[in-house]
């Protein structure tokens, strides 16, 4: 990896192309082997971005990789880098194919100007649905090389072979040729007609292995930038004045102090009121001399209220999946369980908080934005400043941290209209506090689950209904003849729904609370089954894969069956999300004076098909585990109406070191089976996970998230028996 | 506004500016030096650790006049003629970082505990880290990296 430059942008690009025609593309791409390809094979891809209300990657051709005369390899990604590592996979991945190392391949991502069409990196489908398409691209690239060295060596192509980038005769090994001596002044525009193969496993010599982040050297440094790090000649930095609650309206304003304030500039817009200085501190301490006047509308519910009042405005469910008859299998069912389970709205709380730097040049508008959309940012960008989209261009540095948070471009809109307004480049950092009131929070949520199994534990009814989490994951996997599962209200709130604020997809959305929810269930059945809590799973499953992660964790775990609660302080859950299979186990203690809650162990086992970068996607399932100990216990937004009254982490706890417990990752080797995502799968346990083994030590079952100390000692207090020590 | 004069990684600097202004501003707009980063403001959340005379401090919270005649090392004063320092080497072989914009912050908090207590307990390293946020979760690896590089510091020194 070369350190990018992003305060030149022009530097590496040969001419900011506008709206290109695949001519014009081509030869402002200048030197090199571009290969086009088609993304036919790419139809569940396809489909996803239909979905999402996007355009679909383009039907017609694509660059995606180019070899230089450098022999350095560019790989073109409209995904972006916020961690979870595609810098590394995609890289290995194109490498494989092409036959060259991987640390000669150099990553543009997130660029609208020079990269495909991506709708976003969202909902683990980088390797899912880029990767097929970018391994076929190398594929294709490696063959037509192939064909240019058989010319140039005179050889037929099966007597060649490939290494690092260099092409050699296998008759006569010192008859070699480089790629980058056949790539040097040439362009070559191809269609593909017949697709050579991908690679099967048994010949990938770096898809598989481990890699360490390729970002690793930038980032230790401080040499990485990112949004806020970018600099511009000239540039102004912008703070912004917030109303005190959603949905309060400005009445008045007085900017005569803040105009005052030693080179500071005031910019008022409609609603939009901003102060402007060459220090962004400056700029700050002159909009607190702003006196502005709201009329805030009066609260209508809160973080206590939230459940009734969501309950109260659900409509129109939307049927899952359903199967059987409900009726029978009361009928069947000897017991019979019926709970309703709660999680309230969380935030993103990414460390960078959004921060977007907009320049001007002429009738063009370029962002650099720390987004997890540049492309539907840019049309975003375009329709504020009225320009057509592709007078609009977005860079993406590194991302710091996203989660879902950063799909919403606000503070780039700011910028960019902040920069039309003053002709000058300006950037636009949000406070700690503006990222918690416009966070898009994981949606507040209930569920409610009657459930009933057989005097042999067999389960026989599933009447399963989510309000306003959403559908992902909410259909179980077990085997229950009579089912059926509605979910009412997405994770999106987009206007006109009843959340006093903005909702939206926190990393695996909707599948937190439908598995916390349904293994919580389970837990609860096996206990009143009188059996433990993984045989009952397993009597009541019939998925290999799922049978498979469960089983892999409890060998991993050392698990021994008994009925809980034990004492011990274990617990299980299992999900499946983004196409992969998890099944954890925990070891939890809890204090029982202060309600604290201390995860001690926490073994993953994850069956996700073919493993990219078996180091890359341990440690995404660790980021998981630990990132999920907040939702499970201490994230929660407090608020009165529109009102967010968390502003910072002092009351808003995110995981710490202190909380770490010793992580265990098992990865079921499935090599042959399509890779599917990492990001997001294990952090779907979590919940129910510590519930389960918050149960197992104390007897106390909590049916809300997160399990604060405070709901700890409530079920505490409530208590009737406590479990016999393990 | 006053003149305050310090010096950032070895190098001298005097600036006319107002002391009440805090470091973190100053290193990244005025100096230019981007590495440590805001995450809060608040001196909650560890993403703007700086050395100030070889402690670790917030420097969204560290006032210019309180750093007026002392050392002050940014991670990009770390490495030295182009060689990475040991804590570095450590974060990137351990993959001790994701987004990667916590890890300054991670690194100068870990340094100073390091040139105060060369060979740190497991507890020492979480006490001393724990007011450091990583929303990743890249806490297992981090904690890894500083105990190695605890162990090749002390190597070094021998």
């Amino acid at each position: 990896m070369k350190v990018r430059d992003y305060e030149n942008p022009d530097l590496h690009d040969p001419g900011a192309p506008d709206a290109l025609d695949r001519r014009e593309f081509l030869q402002r791409l200048g030197g090199g082997i571009i290969i086009f390809f088609a993304v036919g094979d790419a139809a569940e891809s396809l489909a996803g971005q239909a979905r999402g209300g996007g355009r679909g990657y383009p039907t017609d051709f694509n660059a995606y990789l180019r070899i230089g005369d450098d022999g350095r390899v560019s790989l073109f990604t409209g995904k972006i880098e916020m961690g979870q590592g595609p810098i590394t996979s995609l890289a290995q991945m194109l490498a494989d194919e092409l036959d060259v190392s991987p640390e000669s391949v150099d990553m543009v991502m997130g660029d609208t100007d020079r990269c495909p069409w991506d709708m976003g990196t969202f909902g683990s489908m980088t390797t899912r649905f880029f990767g097929p398409p970018l391994r076929a691209a190398g594929a294709e690239a490696r063959r037509v090389l192939l064909e240019l060295a058989s010319e140039s060596l005179k050889a037929p192509v099966e007597r060649l072979t490939v290494s690092n980038g260099v092409v050699s005769d296998k008759e006569q090994k010192k008859n070699t040729v480089t790629y980058a001596q056949l790539a040097k002044g040439k362009t070559i525009e191809r269609h593909v007609t017949e697709k050579p193969p991908l690679k099967r496993p048994a010949e990938f010599k770096v898809i598989g292995k481990p890699y360490t982040r390729s970002d690793a050297a930038e980032k230790v440094t401080g040499k990485a930038l990112y949004s806020g790090d970018v600099r511009a000649e000239g540039m102004l930095y912008a703070k912004i004045l917030r109303p005190p609650a959603h949905g309060a309206k400005l009445t008045g304003a007085d900017t005569s102090e803040a105009e005052k304030a030693e080179g500071a500039q005031v910019v008022r817009d409609g609603d939009l009121i901003a102060v402007l200085h060459k220090h962004p501190d400056e700029a700050e301490k002159a909009l607190a001399k702003v006196k502005a006047q709201w009329d805030v509308p009066e609260a209508k519910v809160d973080d206590k209220t939230i459940f009734d009042y969501l309950l109260k405005n659900a409509r129109g469910g939307n049927p899952v999946r359903s199967g059987g008859d409900l009726k029978t299998g009361e009928t069947e069912a000897k017991t019979i369980v019926e709970e309703t389970y709660l999680n309230s709205y969380v935030a993103h709380s990414p460390m960078e908080t959004h921060t977007a730097l907009a320049r001007m040049d002429g009738d063009k508008a370029t962002v650099w934005a720390s987004t997890q959309t540049p492309f539907p940012l840019k049309d975003q960008v375009a329709r504020a400043l009225n320009f057509p989209p592709e007078k609009v261009r977005v860079i993406t540095p590194f991302v710091g941290g996203g989660f879902g948070g950063k799909s919403p471009g606000q503070q780039a809109v700011e910028a960019a209209r902040l920069a039309k307004l003053t002709g000058k480049p300006v950037q636009v950092m949000w406070t700690r506090e503006e990222e918690f009131f416009y966070d898009s929070f994981r949606p507040a949520a209930v569920v409610k689950i009657k459930s009933g199994f057989t005097a042999s534990g067999e389960i026989v009814l599933w009447d399963y209904n989510v309000y306003f989490a959403g559908s992902r994951g909410a259909e179980h996997f077990y085997k229950i003849p009579n089912h059926r599962t509605v979910a009412t209200g997405e994770w999106s709130g987009g206007g006109g729904g009843p959340h006093p604020f903005a909702t939206g997809a926190w990393r695996a959305p909707a599948n937190n609370t439908n598995t916390f929810a349904r293994e919580c269930q389970m837990d609860i059945m096996a206990v009143k089954a009188g059996m433990d809590p993984v045989e009952f799973r397993l009597k009541n499953l019939s998925d290999e894969r799922m049978i498979g992660v469960l089983k892999a964790a409890a060998e991993k775990f050392g698990w021994k069956p008994i009925k809980g609660p034990s004492g011990r302080g274990l617990g299980v859950s299992c999900g499946i999300d983004s196409g992969t299979y998890v099944a954890h186990i925990a070891e939890v203690a809890v204090n029982e004076n202060t309600g604290k809650v201390q995860v001690k162990r926490v073994v993953c086992a994850q069956d996700m098909g073919l493993v990219i970068n078996p180091e890359g996607a341990e440690i995404q399932v660790e980021g998981c585990i630990t990132m999920g100990l907040g939702y499970a216990l201490t994230e929660e937004i407090h608020f009165k109406g529109g009102e967010v009254l968390d502003k910072d982490f002092g009351t808003y706890a995110i995981p710490r070191f202190s909380w770490l417990p010793k992580i265990e990752t098992v990865f079921i080797k499935a090599d042959d089976s399509p890779a599917q995502g990492g990001g997001e799968p294990a952090i779907i346990c979590m919940g129910a996970l510590i519930a389960n083994a918050v149960f197992d030590a104390t007897g106390v079952r909590l049916y809300q998230l997160p399990m604060t100390p405070e709901r700890i000692k409530e079920g505490l207090a409530r208590r009737t028996g406590r479990p016999a020590a393990a | 506004m006053e003149s305050i004069s310090f010096t950032v990684n070895g190098k001298p600097v005097s600036l006319n500016t107002d002391g009440e202004r805090m470091l973190l501003w100053v290193l990244r707009t005025d100096l230019g030096l981007t590495g440590a980063k805001f995450g809060c403001g608040l001196g909650l959340c560890g993403a703007c650790t700086v050395l100030v005379d070889k402690k670790a401090v917030r420097s969204c919270a560290t006032p210019m006049k309180a750093v007026a005649g002392k050392e002050v090392v940014t991670i990009e004063g770390l490495a030295r003629n182009g060689r990475l320092h040991s804590l570095q080497e450590a974060f990137a072989n351990h993959d001790g970082l994701q987004c990667g914009f916590c890890t300054p912050g991670m690194i100068m908090s870990a340094y100073g505990l390091l040139l105060d207590n060369p060979q740190p307990t497991r507890e020492e390293i979480v006490a001393q880290m724990d007011g450091n946020l990583c929303r990743c979760g890249a806490h297992t690896r981090i904690l890894q990296a500083i105990e190695e590089a605890a162990k090749t510091m002390k190597g070094a020194k021998r």
